[in-house]
């Protein structure tokens, strides 16, 4: 049966970018559609009407919202190719804690690093670094937090790989010296197909954040 | 075997009832340890450093936390356990399902604490969004008895803790849930007749009273 494939998206959202990955790891054709999130599509209001977000999956015709969500649903639907998620539940509650706690304060935190300015920047940073490093903890030695494969919280944190550079811009400090062993892991990842396409240009990213910061006046 | 579960637990959270729930549907027994949350145990620092909240499940000496974590853990260990799973086979109703539970958090804890915790101005434009947020709920809800369909399910567990607020939140915020949400009040009172619900969640005065205290010491900081 002929699968629909349908990915609603913003080329430089780490949310969009985690469904990209999960979707490539398992060779999944789909046909990618960018939104202007400032003039949102009517399909994007329709499919996801209650957050009106991107990424929105839509899969013969039927949505899926939440990027966490979606890459679980995608390594579900097909389970017979690079598996993202580990079939022992407690390994799989761990993966699904670390991909939460990137959801908790990656995007929030880098955030307030571009936008802001003096004390809530610096606290901002102070966060970033902390949650980076209790990352570092939990990948240890090994290749990918999957271990040696990619999984699903390597997916779930790669995407902000390219906002790092707006970061440290923003920010003025250097991720690689704080957390030398997490750009190793970094640099494993781009090594993959999956990764490296999937993710847009930082100077790119960078550019947008600079935009962003002349519209809201900061 | 009772030894090896552990929930470090804290009467009024929801987050802690909903793992209760999910424990009680399937007819398994635990060790229910209270945490002092203004002084927290050794215990719970060691199995949730990151964090250092409850709800925590420890099973054979291993931690697993976050309650919707800690509820699909449940579902999946326990598979077999009556009545039925708690998540849906179907990757598309399972996906569902955690998107909306996924709301509750985003959407009715946050509102919720607003309600009952802010004044003013604060206080009316979070009371306007979770009335919304109710209705949305609402709809999702159609004409099921549960958000899981026949039976209670995973997005239920999520969200009927939060009932436990309702008196909190009509009291703060001078309106009637059942004005404005019949079908959903009425969905609370389907969960309450199960006896996973109605032994897992604290009395709504209670826990008014809990969250009134609260407010207050936040208040006098």
């Amino acid at each position: 049966m002929a699968e629909e494939v349908v990915l609603l998206d913003f080329w430089a959202s780490p949310f969009g970018i985690r469904v990209r990955i999960a979707l490539a790891e398992k060779g999944i054709k789909y046909e990618y559609k960018e939104e202007d999130l400032r003039n949102k599509s009517a399909l994007l209001l329709q499919m996801n009407p209650v957050h009106k977000k991107i990424p929105v999956l839509i899969h013969n015709g039927k949505p899926i919202c939440e990027s966490n969500v979606q890459v679980q649903y995608i390594d579900e639907v097909w389970h017979d190719t690079a598996p993202l998620l580990p079939s022992d539940p407690y390994q799989k509650a761990n993966a699904r804690f670390w991909a939460d706690f990137v959801d908790k304060k990656m995007y929030e935190l880098g955030s307030k690093i571009w936008r802001t300015k003096g004390e809530e920047q610096a606290t901002a940073k102070k966060g970033f670094i902390e949650s980076l490093k209790l990352l570092e903890g939990e990948l240890g030695d090994k290749t990918y937090f999957g271990g040696e494969n990619l999984g699903y919280v390597d997916i779930a944190l790669v995407p902000f790989y390219c906002w790092f550079y707006a970061y440290e811009k923003c920010g003025e400090f250097s991720i690689e010296a704080e957390c030398p062993r997490l750009m190793a892991w970094v640099k494993r990842c781009m090594q993959k197909e999956s990764v490296a396409n999937s993710l847009p240009e930082q100077e790119k990213v960078y550019e947008l954040v600079l935009r962003a910061k002349k519209i809201l006046g900061i | 075997m009772a030894d090896e579960l552990v929930l470090l637990d804290f009467w009024h959270s929801p987050f802690a009832m909903r793992v209760r729930i999910a424990l009680a549907e399937k007819g398994i027994e635990y060790e229910s340890k209270e945490e002092d949350l203004s002084n927290k145990s050794s215990l719970l620092l060691k199995m949730n450093p990151v964090y250092k909240q409850i709800p925590v499940l420890i099973h054979k000496g291993r931690p697993i936390c976050e309650s919707l974590i800690i509820v699909e853990y449940i579902d999946e260990v326990w598979p077999h356990k009556s009545p039925l799973r708690l998540l849906p086979s179907s990757p598309y109703d399972k996906a569902n399902a955690m998107f909306w539970a996924d709301y509750v958090d985003k959407k009715i804890y946050p509102s919720g604490k607003l309600v009952w915790g802010a004044t003013g101005e604060v206080q009316e434009a979070a009371k306007k969004e979770m009335i919304e947020n109710l209705k949305e709920l609402e709809g999702e809800l159609g004409d099921k008895p549960y958000f899981g369909g026949e039976s209670f399910g995973f997005t239920d567990v999520a969200l009927i803790p939060f009932y436990t607020w309702f008196y909190a939140l009509e009291t703060c915020g001078d309106f009637s849930i059942i004005d404005k949400c019949p079908k959903l009040v009425a969905w609370t009172k389907r969960c309450m007749q199960r006896e996973s619900v109605s032994k897992s969640l604290p009395d709504q005065y209670k826990v008014y009273c809990f969250l009134m205290e609260l407010k207050n010491k936040f208040e006098a900081k």
